[in-house]
């Protein structure tokens, strides 16, 4: 006997068994609750259902059938699962990502207050570039503009409104400042009837990778003052040398990524104001200020590097660096209104007021500007300080540690960004690439990298001190060092370098010859220089 | 005996209490001293409560809700820095994860087991500018082998383009030529674009639904003609489809739809994650055809244990949440999730649209096939405009933008209300009551616009002139 249903709104046929069990039938589908009904005589009862007929949606994510399927990778699957399953399986993935407060290879924030947690949450779903439907963040963002272009000394009055940007990262200032300069130095040129086709940017080999992309994407020829052992950074007297009509800018790094030295920008303001005068190109300057942009006016304020040296036109800073900010943040600053060409500036009605726009990027979410007001207004010039000067304690001791185990080389200052960058003082037999592969073991991640031209031959480890590593993590590190230096010390030396020892030998009793196995392990470490020479690259990275 | 005459210590203080809300907001300069962070934070959240509510900002085609879920796994994503590739390989395994589905959602022509061509960006803009570099690179190469001049490139788009394009176009100088629009044609024109198609175009851009009426614009007709056009002249001009809004809409509503890489001229398409890809503001997409497609020459080696890891975006350090939200949504929805989520606002689309059409004062002008939005304008703007009903919206909560269109059709003035994911039947019925009311009480009051004003309502003219500037310029 078929009865007709109504559960839940839907209808179903039913079938009332001889046993007088009533199994009804639905389409299934994730999201529904399918429910099967077992009716009985009321002279029986069942008391258990069979697995397959157990609702979907009670399961446990690691009891259901999801965690058995192969994960999707190329194409979109058919089906919605659960989200309960999504967070799951993802999250679980995600636990095989190196831990970011252990990343030691970068300067990018990975640690902010609770509150600024939840504030952030909260603006997670502002599309930033809604201006008129946000005047409230828009204005925030306004504020750190003017506070950032106060702490870098632009020529500002007391209540005129600085000119500058927030960007999502220093990679988008940079372009932003650089295709400010390339259109001034242009206009300049067809104003002098003089030909505009080979402009140049001259800098130091040291530069972050975004200025080399910067020359690739906007057509600027890069022009590298070469580094060579022992000086690291850009030298003035050479970058005021390479200097020509075509020259659009010259960039200065206040805080270089290889071993957070600060570049002498009052000396190549000084050199370049004569040479200005001489030629009368008037050659201006941008300072990277990336990482030490939020450093030096707290650790160093008599250090002139900013808008109070006359020739620097724009600053850029990093606000998910010192800035103690999470990714995503950036802020571009130029001296005045004549330094940032009204041409590059849009304006927008089509989101229902008129919005005037300088980047890249158009839409972004708002988080990391309302954290950087939290961040200036919270901490103020105090915290700030309090806050860098632990660092570099932090660094000291680190330093230290590493000194006294007596197998390194410093090759970082003390005056710069708090970081401690060190080479090993024989790499004969193990060289750094092997020390930071063992930290890994430990779950540090400390990079490891050959300087760029003209000083590839030295290698360097480096570990950047952030507000979040303490004294404490630093001692352990200087622990874990000394532990990776003893297990390195009683494994046998790398291959190529008992040849090379043999071959000195050899050599020296006039016999070559190479056995077998020999010219197999030279061929084997050849292939694995070669292969870690290309990890090398790893200098693209900051 | 009383209480004791010592002060309560300041840090004892709830931050109402405390002095902190007393002190005027640092605006130009950082203040000397911290503050607590409570008190930090209050004075921040405070002050925000006075921006718009993100779910009621109709102007936005960008999500403005995700799954709690999904809110965790950001969250305990914001402190990783999305390029750190060689410390967060499962992340970066994400994103390309994430670079095939797309590739294969507009089939690309690529193997079953062979990785797409492509890279997530900030959103569309950063997308767009990376296709056209990519674009104007090609572009150059050729002209360099067959020793033409290479200093006039240009680009053949609508004067509907989004204004990443004419960034695009100032920035790395490369001339916009627009094919203009009219009165009741609001998209490109196939036939009028392929007409201004020269030998320094780079490439043709189309447009899957436009930011102004959500039109999906006939790219197999552009394609069609020009194929036609190239076999004559042999310029090889390609194609490029800015699907920011449609690319996570076609394939779903409108599978028969060509409009991706089926048509063989289309070499690049860029689609917002964060409009229709259902993730918060911060991440788009571009894929290209083929290797071939995109020149070495542009993209950064960076290679790590062994394996080659190609670079190629303008920004560099940013957060990894976005792309892990991408991939909760793709894995999370799959296919059907996606298909009954755009269903359902076409849906809402349409009650709305029915009930403003209801109102007997609106001309609709956007199209039933396209992006879920509705585009009107008033059948008589003599008495009242449409940015006033957008203005006195406001006073529900609502955010209804108003805009002029561009050339040729500037005296057409629209509102345009955009129906996302977290757009439910409910708030549809309660936008047109609200809609209802505004003009009703507008027919009530005087014009703005034609009649001798009184002194008073001159200085009440100028009163309000003064505010709006003011308003615009806080507004930035």
């Amino acid at each position: 006997m078929a009865r007709k249903l109504k559960i839940r709104g839907k209808q179903g046929k039913g079938i009332i068994e001889k046993s007088g069990r009533l199994e009804t039938h639905f389409d299934v589908s994730v999201g529904e609750l399918a429910v099967f009904f077992v009716f009985l005589d009321t002279s029986t009862m069942v008391l258990s259902k069979t697995a397959s007929q157990s609702d979907v949606s009670v399961h446990s994510t690691f009891a259901s059938r999801y965690v058995r399927d192969q994960l999707p990778r190329f194409r979109m699957p058919e089906n919605s699962i659960p989200k309960d399953a999504a967070y799951q399986i993802i999250n679980d993935e995600l636990m095989l990502d190196g831990n970011p407060r252990l990343n030691l290879a970068s300067f990018v924030t990975t640690w902010m207050e609770p509150e600024c947690n939840k504030l952030i949450m909260d603006a997670i779903n502002k599309n930033y570039v809604d201006m008129d439907e946000y005047p409230v963040t828009t204005e925030l963002q306004n504020r750190c503009v003017n506070m950032i272009a106060h702490l870098f000394n632009a020529p500002l009055g007391d209540s005129e409104t600085a000119v500058g940007v927030g960007t999502v990262g220093s990679s988008e200032a940079i372009m932003l400042a650089g295709l400010a300069f390339k259109r001034k130095w242009q206009n300049k040129r067809k104003a002098e009837g003089k030909p505009y086709d080979k402009p140049n940017i001259v800098t130091g080999a040291n530069v972050q990778v975004c200025w080399e992309k910067f020359a690739r994407y906007f057509e600027v020829e890069l022009k590298e003052v070469k580094l060579r052992e022992g000086y690291y950074v850009m030298d003035p007297a050479k970058a005021v040398e390479m200097v020509d009509e075509n020259t659009i800018c010259v960039a200065a790094i206040l805080g270089s990524t290889l071993n957070g030295e600060f570049e002498d920008v009052k000396l190549l303001n000084d050199l370049l104001v004569e040479k200005n005068k001489e030629t009368g190109w008037d050659t201006p300057i941008h300072v990277d200020a990336a990482s030490g942009g939020f450093i030096a006016p707290f650790l160093y304020p008599e250090l002139e590097w900013d808008f109070r040296l006359p020739l620097v036109k724009s600053i850029n800073v990093s606000g998910h660096k010192y800035g103690l900010v999470y990714a995503g943040i950036g802020w571009v600053i130029w001296r005045n209104k004549e330094d940032l060409p009204e041409e590059l500036i849009f304006h927008i009605n089509y989101l229902g007021a008129d919005q005037p726009t300088f980047t890249l990027n158009f839409s972004k979410g708002s988080s990391q500007v309302i954290a950087q007001y939290y961040q200036l207004i919270r901490l103020g010039y105090e915290g700030y300080r309090n806050i860098m000067e632990n660092c570099h304690e932090n660094a000291m001791v680190l330093k230290e540690g590493l000194e006294k185990t007596g197998r390194f080389n410093i090759v970082s200052k003390d005056e710069g960004v708090p970081l401690v960058a060190f080479s090993l003082k024989d790499n004969k037999r193990h060289d750094e690439f092997e020390i930071a592969e063992m930290l890994r073991r430990f779950g540090w991640i400390v990079p490891a990298y050959t300087m760029p031209a003209d000083a590839q031959h030295i290698t360097v480890l480096r570990v950047v001190i952030r507000e979040d590593f303490s004294r404490t993590l630093a001692e352990r590190l200087v622990i874990d060092i000394q532990k990776v230096l003893h297990e390195l010390d009683t494994l046998p030396a790398k291959v190529n370098a008992k040849l090379a020892m043999a071959e000195e030998e050899n050599s020296k009793n006039g016999t070559v010859k190479k056995t077998a196995i020999e010219t197999q392990r030279e061929i084997t470490s050849y292939w694995k220089k070669f292969v870690s020479e290309r990890k090398t690259n790893k200098n693209k990275i900051c | 005996m009383l209480a004791a005459t010592n002060p309560t210590e300041e840090h004892v203080h709830s931050t109402f209490a405390s002095r902190y809300v007393r002190a005027p907001v640092p605006r130009f300069k950082m203040p000397e001293k911290s503050i607590p962070k409570d008190a930090a934070y209050q004075v921040i959240h405070d002050e925000l409560m006075l921006d718009g509510n993100p779910r009621l900002n109709l102007a936005s085609f960008v999500t403005t809700w995700m799954e709690p879920e999904c809110d965790k796994l950001m969250m305990a994503a914001i402190n990783k820095n999305y390029v750190d590739m060689d410390e967060y390989p499962v992340t970066t395994e994400l994103q390309n994860r994430c670079v095939n589905m797309i590739a294969n959602l507009f089939h690309a022509p690529v193997g079953e087991e062979e990785t797409a061509v492509g890279v997530g960006t900030v959103g569309s803009s950063e997308a767009i500018m990376l296709a056209g570099l990519a674009f104007k690179r090609r572009w150059q190469h050729k002209r360099k082998t067959e020793g033409k001049p290479t200093d006039n490139p240009n680009i053949v788009t609508g004067a509907n383009v989004q204004v990443c394009w004419e960034k695009f176009a100032r920035y790395f100088e490369v001339e916009l030529k627009e094919v203009k629009l009219k009165e009741g044609y609001y998209v490109m024109d196939p036939e009028q674009a392929v007409e201004l198609v020269d030998e320094n175009t780079i490439c043709v851009a189309a447009i899957l639904g436009s930011t102004l009426t959500g039109e999906f614009e006939d790219v197999k007709t552009l394609n069609d003609l020009l194929t036609k056009k190239n076999e004559e002249t042999g310029w090889g001009t390609p194609i490029h489809v800015d699907a920011a809004s449609g690319g996570f809409i076609a394939p779903f509503l409108y599978p028969d739809l060509e409009w991706d890489f089926r048509l063989p001229l289309v070499k690049s398409i860029n689609v917002s994650g964060h409009k229709y890809g259902l993730v918060y503001a911060g991440v788009g997409w571009v894929v290209w055809r083929n290797k071939e497609d995109l020149p070495d020459d542009l993209v950064f080696h960076i290679n790590y244990l062994g394996s080659d890891q190609p670079t190629f975006t303008l920004n560099f350090s940013k957060g990894s949440s976005q792309i892990i939200a991408q991939y909760y949504q793709f894995l999370r929805l799959g296919f059907e999730g996606y298909k009954n989520i755009i269903e359902n606002c076409m849906e809402n689309m349409k009650v709305l649209k029915q009930g403003i059409e209801n109102t007997g004062r609106f001309n609709i002008l956007s199209k039933d096939i396209g992006v879920p939005l509705v585009a009107f304008s008033l059948k008589d703007s003599s008495k009242h405009t449409v940015f006033e009903i957008a203005e006195n919206l406001r006073r529900f909560g609502w955010i209804l933008p108003a805009y002029t269109m561009p050339a040729n059709a500037q005296h057409v003035a629209v509102l345009r209300a955009v129906i996302r994911e977290d757009f439910s039947h409910g708030l549809a019925k309660r936008l047109v009551a609200h809609i209802e009311q505004v003009l009703k009480e507008m027919d009530g009051l005087p014009s703005r616009l034609q009649h001798k004003k009184t002194e008073r309502e001159t200085q009440e003219e100028v009163f309000r002139y003064w505010k709006r500037l003011v308003d615009r310029k806080r507004a930035g």
